[in-house]
């Protein structure tokens, strides 16, 4: 079976987020990237599916600061090829990039056809959750999406996923191949690799660097970014003090003057 | 017990030494005189809960049966706190050599690594810490220190003594008290000290970093660049597990800088120590060896002095106490698996000593070691001893006395 995995780097949030003086985008002077968990997760179902079916497992990322390090990572923990898309600024949004990811598959020769192709089913810059759906649908593929389970019939060509739903509700789904994928989460947690391995792995593997196939928008319409702003901060935590009683008399009566009672 | 070690040893473990090559190296070939009298097994204090204790393991070995050792994760509950290594009556350097080397080959043959454990290397290798702590960050206690802290990579200029800080004392906010009580003991004994700021990353705690060889070597290069950046005469720190890594690790790197834990650092300084000690205390205080501390490196005396020396204080010893001391369960890695432990059924040790302490009727549980200040608080409030007894640093006591 042959897997693809979308990986994508996000900000790394252990930093605080501060806005660029244009107020359009994050200040880049003290931010890290990292690797999408979402996509962490992708990658380690395809490791489980590779384990499990056998095959191979190729990660494809968008340049970015620190991908490097990510791609090593994904090598070291048993992806057997790892592309970097150079050309990009790193800070495509969702659209653009899945564009790109899409125009990079079908133009680097070996890549396609894939029996899956697996991506986080979301990331936490936008929070979008497209990048699955607009790659289905740039290369004419069915797609599902808030995946959590993968079970592959290969000689049928069908997977069998389950995809959750908000309130506890899960769905089975069949899919012939090949097809897109959204993670949601793997069977398991992804996997811990000693760095000892990832060292290894800079020394003896190599990152494929492959030119951005075309414009980064490619007409599909990038959208601008008209402003950014942090949450605002509204104020106003009254602290209640006194007995249980006094306490509990003081809450009703704030509940009942705002007219929840 | 003549023979015994008592913790000290010449020489450290060689860093290429394996699994595979352990009769090529004088250390390896003592693990195989082995008498399997046990005494590593009785003493380890998860001994009885360990399919393959110490002396079994080497039983295995020499039957070339280690790969079944492999399988059993018994051996995540070794909290690498040299006991069975100091009552050894063969001399084997079991903490050092054999079994941190097992060790790492069950690690990575569990189906799953724990995930506080892989949490907390993750966050050391990214960030230089376990905590996921912003390496930004690392320095900014100093801003309410008190007392000005040098920070070298501001003003670079030469000093007398470099203070490795670490992680707990950088972070969490306990441990950040005893910074600051660290900075102001240093400054009021006028000692020209200066810490690495946000450049210093985890030293990469004792014997191998808890199984992650690449990990350990990785930080070790790191630190070893730094510390080359700066002129000092000596390296203080006060963190046990980071005085273990120095002394016995990172010699591979040829570390050969004057190294001193703070305890015995400020013993030297106890006579201009002990006119500051002005203000009179009424507690009785026990002290806890430190495995890394005590038993590895033999400091047994100087943290009982400078608590003597504290006027009106009472100083009562527990049951095990020197080579005896029973690990706070923080070690090998341990630190990170008490929900592991927990999930298993496991007793914590940190409650197994608590007990202890408070056995004593002592009112302060006294610490030198970073790790053990939040084991120990958190033990005495699932106990519910916490109004029985308070857990201090040393040099928090020291700090109090001298009403700095």
């Amino acid at each position: 079976m042959k897997i693809i995995v979308l990986l994508k780097m996000v900000p790394d949030v252990v930093e605080e987020l501060e806005l660029a003086a244009d107020g359009k985008a994050l200040d880049t002077e003290f931010l890290r990237m990292i690797a999408n968990e979402f996509d962490n997760h992708a990658l380690e179902e395809a490791l489980l599916l590779k384990e499990k079916y056998s095959g191979t497992v190729t990660v494809v990322a968008l340049d970015a600061p620190e991908v490097d390090d990510a791609l090593f990572t994904a090598l070291a923990k048993g992806a057997d090829q790892a592309l970097k898309i150079t050309d990009g600024d790193g800070t495509l949004g969702t659209r653009a990039g899945a564009y790109r990811l899409a125009q990079t598959l079908s133009s680097v020769p070996g890549l396609l056809p894939a029996d899956l192709i697996l991506t986080g089913a979301q990331a936490i810059d936008d929070l979008d959750g497209l990048t699955a759906p607009l790659v289905s649908h740039l290369l004419g593929l069915p797609q599902l999406a808030i995946v959590t389970k993968i079970s592959v019939d290969t000689t049928a060509g069908v997977a069998t996923v389950l995809r959750e739903f908000p309130g506890g509700v899960r769905g089975e789904y069949e899919v012939k191949l090949p097809a897109v994928l959204g993670i949601q989460a793997a069977e398991k947690p992804p996997r811990y690799v000693p760095v000892a391995k990832v060292r290894a792995a800079m020394k003896s593997q190599a990152i494929q660097s492959v030119p951005a196939a075309t414009a980064a928008d490619g007409g599909v319409g990038l959208l601008p970014v008209e402003e950014m702003s942090k949450p605002e901060v509204t104020e106003h935590a009254q602290m209640l003090k006194g007995s249980p009683e006094e306490i509990a008399n003081q809450l009703c009566e704030i509940l009942a003057a705002r007219g929840l009672l | 017990m003549g023979t015994a070690n008592h913790g000290v040893f010449s020489l450290p473990p060689p860093i290429d030494i394996s699994l595979e090559n352990l009769a090529e190296f004088p250390e390896g070939r003592r693990v195989l005189t082995c008498i399997q009298c046990g005494t590593c097994a009785g003493t380890c204090p998860y001994g009885e809960l360990m399919q393959y204790p110490p002396r079994r393991i080497i039983g295995m070995l020499r039957a070339g049966e280690l790969e079944k050792v492999f399988t059993s994760d018994s051996l995540l509950n070794c909290v690498a706190c040299y006991a069975c290594t100091a009552k050894c009556p063969r001399g084997i350097d079991l903490t050092g050599v054999l079994l941190p080397l097992v060790k790492e080959q069950v690690l990575l043959r569990l189906p799953e690594m724990p995930a506080e454990l892989q949490r907390a290397l993750e966050n050391k290798l990214r960030y230089g810490n376990p905590m996921g702590e912003s390496p930004r960050k690392r320095a900014a206690w100093v801003k309410t220190a008190g007392v000005p802290v040098r920070i070298l990579h501001e003003d670079p200029r030469p000093v007398d003594v470099l203070w490795f800080v670490e992680c707990y004392s950088s972070y969490y906010p306990r441990g950040q008290q005893c910074a600051r009580a660290t900075a102001k003991v240093f400054h009021a004994l006028g000692v020209d000290f200066a810490i690495l700021g946000n450049e210093e990353k985890c030293a990469g705690e004792c014997g191998r970093l808890s199984w992650e060889r690449g990990l350990y070597n990785t930080l070790m290069e790191y630190n070893m660049l730094v510390l080359g950046k700066y002129q000092f005469k000596l390296i203080v720190t006060s963190c046990p597990h980071a005085y273990d890594a120095f002394r016995y690790r990172y010699t591979a790197l040829r570390f050969n800088y004057d190294l001193r834990h703070t305890i015995p650092f400020l013993t030297q300084y106890l006579d201009r120590l002990k006119p500051r000690l002005r203000r009179k205390v009424s507690y009785k205080v026990t002290y806890h060896d430190s495995c890394c501390l005590g038993r590895h490196s033999s400091v047994y005396e100087e943290p009982r002095m400078l608590l003597q020396a504290i006027p009106g204080g009472k100083l009562v010893e527990m049951t095990h106490n020197r080579v005896n001391t029973i690990c706070c369960g923080g070690g090998g890695g341990g630190m990170w698996l008490d929900t592991y432990y927990k999930a298993k059924g496991y007793e914590r040790l940190s409650e197994r000593r608590v007990k202890e302490a408070v056995a004593t009727g002592a009112d302060v549980l006294a610490v030198a070691c970073p790790y053990e200040i939040s084991r120990f608080e958190d033990a005495l409030k699932v106990l519910g001893y916490e109004k029985k007894m308070i857990v201090r640093d040393i040099v928090e006591l020291l700090a109090e006395a001298m009403e700095v």
